[in-house]
C-alpha cells in the first residue's frame, strides 16, 4: 500500500518532541520516587523506602480508598444514568435533541469552580451533612454529561433497523434493549465509563468544595501538604498508579485487537 | 451434606481469621508501649458510647506513625474509644472557609495566631473548659498563653510555633547574614526567593524598615509596598514549600522561610545555614481551638489534653519539626534538640519577635 509510507525525519523528530513534552514529567516523577532522600531536586541514591512506607501511610491509604470508592461508585451510577439518558435523548424530535444536548454540553464547558460552589451552596441549604455522600452526589453530577457524550454517537450509529428486528422475531422491548441496543453500544458505554471513572478519580476543585470532615479525597490530601513539603511517597503512589493504569491500557487493547481480528476471520 | 461442606468452609475461614489475629496481636503489643498522664482527666467517659470528633489539622502536621513514630489519633482512639476523623487544609483561608460555609462541623481545629484572633472577633470559637485540659497546666508553657491573639486564653491551647528567619547557602553568600537588608541586596539579584503571600512579604518589609507587623497605617505600607516592588527585579521567583528544592538544589541562595523546616533543607544541602534578622522576625503560633458549632466539645478537649501529654507532644514534635510549647516535651528531647538556637532560640531573638495580629478588612484589602 502507497500510504504506508516511510515516515521522513521531521516528523518522527516531532513525533518524540510531543511524546517527551506528554511523559518526561512522569518519568522524573517516577525516577525521583526512587530517590533516597526527601529532596525533589538533588538525586542522592536508589531506595525502595517510599513505596513500602506508602503501604504504612495511613493518611495517604485511606485518602486513596476514599478516592476509589468515590470515583468508582460515582462512575457505575453516572454510567447508568448516562446511559439511560442517552437512550431517551436519542428517540426525541430533532429541535428537542439539539436542545438537550446543548443542555448536556453546559455543565463540562462551565468552569468547575462554579459547578463546586453551586453544589455546595445547595448541599448547605438541604442541610447535608458533608463527607462520602455529598462528594459521590457531586461526582456523579459532573460525571453524567461525559457518559451521556460518549454513548450517544454508537446509538447514532446503530441502525434503527436492529430494534426492529429483534421486535419481530419475539423480542419485548426489555429485551430488544438488553439484548441488541446494550451490546451494540457497549463500546460507547465503556469508554464513558472509563472517562467518568478517571474525572472523578482526578477531580479536585468540585470535591474541594464538597468534602466534609470525615472523608477526604487523594487530590486534596496532597495539596494539604504543601504547607510542609510533598512526601516523595506521593511520587511512588503516582509511579504506581501509572504503572496500574498502563497495564490496564495494554491489557484492554490486547483483547480488543484480539476480538477484531477473530470478527475480521469470522467474517470472511 | 452441602450445608456440611458450607459449615466447614465458614468454619475454616474463622479459624484463618483468628490465626491471623493472633499473629497481629504481638505487632500491637509491641506498639502498646506508650504510657500518658491520665490525673485528673477521665479518657474513658465516652467508651461504648460511639463517640467521634472531626478533626482538622494543616497536612503533615502531626505523627501518623511513620518511621516508628506514635500513631496519634490511633492511640487517642485505643485509649478513650473516641473515633477521630482526620482531615487535612493547606491555608488558614481555605479551613475558615470551610468552617464559614457552616455545611460541615469541626470538633478541633488548628488555626495560626491572627487566624484565631479573628475567629474569636467573629465569636466562632467555644470557650474552653480547662477542667477537661489539665495539661494545659501542667505542661503547656507560660510564654504561650495569654497571648496578643487570644489575651486572657479562653479560646486556645498553643500547638506548635517558631519563628522566620533568613536560610541562605554559605557557599554563595560571603556577607554576613544579620539583617533582611540581604534579601535586597543587588549583589544576589536573581538568587533570591521570596514568600508568596502577602503577609509574610508585607512583614519581612515592614520590619526591614523599623515597623510594625501589624501596622495599619497607610503611609507604613505604601513605604512596604514600594519597597517590595523595589525588590522585585532581583526575585528568582515567589514561592512556598518550593523553597526546599530551589535551596536544596543550590538554585537560589537567599530565602525567608520557617526556621522548624531548617533541619529537613539541611539534610539536603549541607550548606544551608539559618540566621536571625536583628530588627527583629516573626514569631507564629499555631494553636487548637474548638469551633463553637461542633459535635462534642468535652471530647474535643479530651484530644487537645492528649496532644498535650508530654509523650504525643514529643512525638508531634518530632515529625513536625517546629519547636513545641510543651514544657513535658522540652524535657524529653535530647541535649542537642533542647539548645538548638534556631529551633529555641534566646531572648535576644524572641524579645524583638512579634506575632501576626488579625488585622482590619480594609488594611488586609490595602496589602
Amino acid at each position: 500500500m502507497n500510504n504506508k509510507k516511510k515516515m521522513s525525519f521531521g516528523a518522527k523528530f516531532y513525533m518524540v518532541l510531543v511524546y517527551a513534552f506528554l511523559y518526561l514529567p512522569i518519568l522524573v516523577l517516577i525516577v525521583y520516587s526512587f530517590n533516597e532522600s526527601k529532596s525533589r531536586a538533588v538525586f542522592s541514591g536508589f531506595t525502595f523506602d517510599w513505596y513500602a512506607k506508602l503501604f504504612h501511610n495511613e493518611a495517604i491509604m485511606s485518602a486513596l480508598l476514599n478516592s476509589l470508592v468515590v470515583a468508582l461508585i460515582a462512575s457505575v451510577a453516572a454510567t447508568a444514568i448516562g446511559t439511560l439518558a442517552a437512550v431517551g435523548i436519542n428517540a426525541m424530535g430533532r429541535k428537542m435533541r439539539s436542545l438537550v444536548m446543548n443542555f448536556t454540553y453546559l455543565p463540562v464547558i462551565n468552569p468547575e469552580i462554579v459547578i463546586g460552589v453551586s453544589l455546595m451552596l445547595l448541599f448547605v441549604f438541604l442541610r447535608f451533612q458533608f463527607g462520602l455522600t455529598t462528594l459521590i452526589i457531586a461526582h456523579i453530577t459532573f460525571d453524567v454529561p461525559y457518559v451521556i457524550l460518549n454513548v450517544m454517537p454508537k446509538l447514532r450509529q446503530m441502525d434503527a433497523h436492529q430494534v426492529e428486528a429483534a421486535r419481530d422475531l419475539g423480542c419485548n422491548p426489555v429485551q430488544a434493549f438488553f439484548k441488541v441496543v446494550i451490546p451494540e453500544i457497549m463500546p460507547g458505554i465503556m469508554s464513558g465509563f472509563l472517562m467518568a471513572l478517571t474525572y472523578s478519580f482526578d477531580d479536585f476543585i468540585i470535591s474541594h468544595f464538597v468534602a466534609g470532615p470525615t472523608a477526604q479525597t487523594l487530590p486534596l490530601a496532597i495539596y494539604s501538604m504543601t504547607r510542609k513539603k510533598v512526601s516523595p511517597e506521593i511520587n511512588a503512589l503516582s509511579a504506581v498508579m501509572f504503572a496500574v493504569i498502563l497495564s490496564l491500557l495494554v491489557i484492554y487493547n490486547l483483547i480488543s485487537a484480539r476480538r477484531e481480528r477473530s470478527k475480521g476471520r469470522a467474517g470472511r | 451434606m452441602k450445608k456440611n461442606c458450607l459449615f466447614k468452609r465458614v468454619f475454616s475461614l474463622l479459624l484463618c481469621l483468628a490465626l491471623l489475629l493472633c499473629a497481629a496481636c504481638p505487632a500491637l503489643a509491641e506498639e502498646d508501649g506508650y504510657e500518658f498522664d491520665t490525673t485528673g482527666v477521665d479518657y474513658q467517659k465516652f467508651r461504648g458510647q460511639n463517640v467521634s470528633i472531626n478533626v482538622y489539622n494543616w497536612g503533615l502536621y502531626i505523627a501518623e506513625g511513620e518511621d516508628d513514630s506514635m500513631n496519634v489519633c490511633k492511640e487517642f482512639e485505643k485509649l478513650t474509644g473516641i473515633k477521630v476523623n482526620y482531615t487535612n487544609f493547606a491555608t488558614n483561608e481555605e479551613m475558615y472557609a470551610k468552617l464559614k460555609s457552616g455545611a460541615s462541623k469541626y470538633d478541633v481545629i488548628f488555626p495560626s495566631d491572627y487566624m484565631v484572633g479573628k475567629l474569636i472577633e467573629e465569636g466562632m470559637l467555644a470557650e474552653l473548659n480547662f477542667k477537661n485540659i489539665p495539661n494545659y497546666d501542667r505542661y503547656v508553657d507560660d510564654n504561650f498563653k495569654n497571648l496578643e491573639y487570644d489575651p486572657e486564653g479562653k479560646y486556645s491551647v498553643a500547638y506548635t510555633w517558631g519563628t522566620v528567619g533568613i536560610l541562605y547557602n554559605t557557599t554563595m553568600v560571603e556577607k554576613e547574614v544579620d539583617s533582611w537588608d540581604i534579601l535586597w541586596d543587588m549583589d544576589y539579584a536573581g538568587q533570591i526567593l521570596m514568600f508568596n503571600n502577602s503577609r509574610d512579604a508585607f512583614g519581612i518589609a515592614l520590619k526591614k524598615l523599623g515597623y510594625s507587623m501589624n501596622t495599619t497605617d497607610k503611609d507604613q505600607l505604601k513605604e512596604a509596598a514600594d519597597l517590595l516592588k523595589e525588590q522585585k527585579p532581583m526575585v528568582q521567583a515567589y514561592v512556598m514549600d518550593e523553597i526546599f528544592d530551589k535551596l536544596g538544589a543550590g538554585e537560589a541562595a537567599i530565602a525567608p522561610y520557617y526556621a522548624g523546616d531548617y533541619a529537613l533543607i539541611k539534610a539536603d544541602n549541607p550548606d544551608i545555614a539559618f540566621a536571625f534578622p536583628k530588627e527583629g522576625v516573626n514569631r507564629f503560633v499555631d494553636a487548637a481551638c474548638v469551633p463553637k458549632d461542633c459535635n462534642n466539645q468535652e471530647a474535643a478537649e479530651l484530644f487537645i489534653n492528649f496532644l498535650n501529654d508530654p509523650a504525643v507532644a514529643y512525638e508531634n514534635f518530632e515529625t513536625i519539626g517546629y519547636s513545641s510549647p510543651n514544657t513535658g516535651a522540652v524535657e524529653l528531647m535530647d541535649e542537642e534538640e533542647k539548645a538548638d538556637p534556631v529551633l529555641y532560640p534566646g531572648d535576644e531573638v524572641l524579645g524583638s519577635a512579634e506575632t501576626f495580629l488579625n488585622l482590619d478588612d480594609e488594611t488586609n484589602e490595602y496589602m
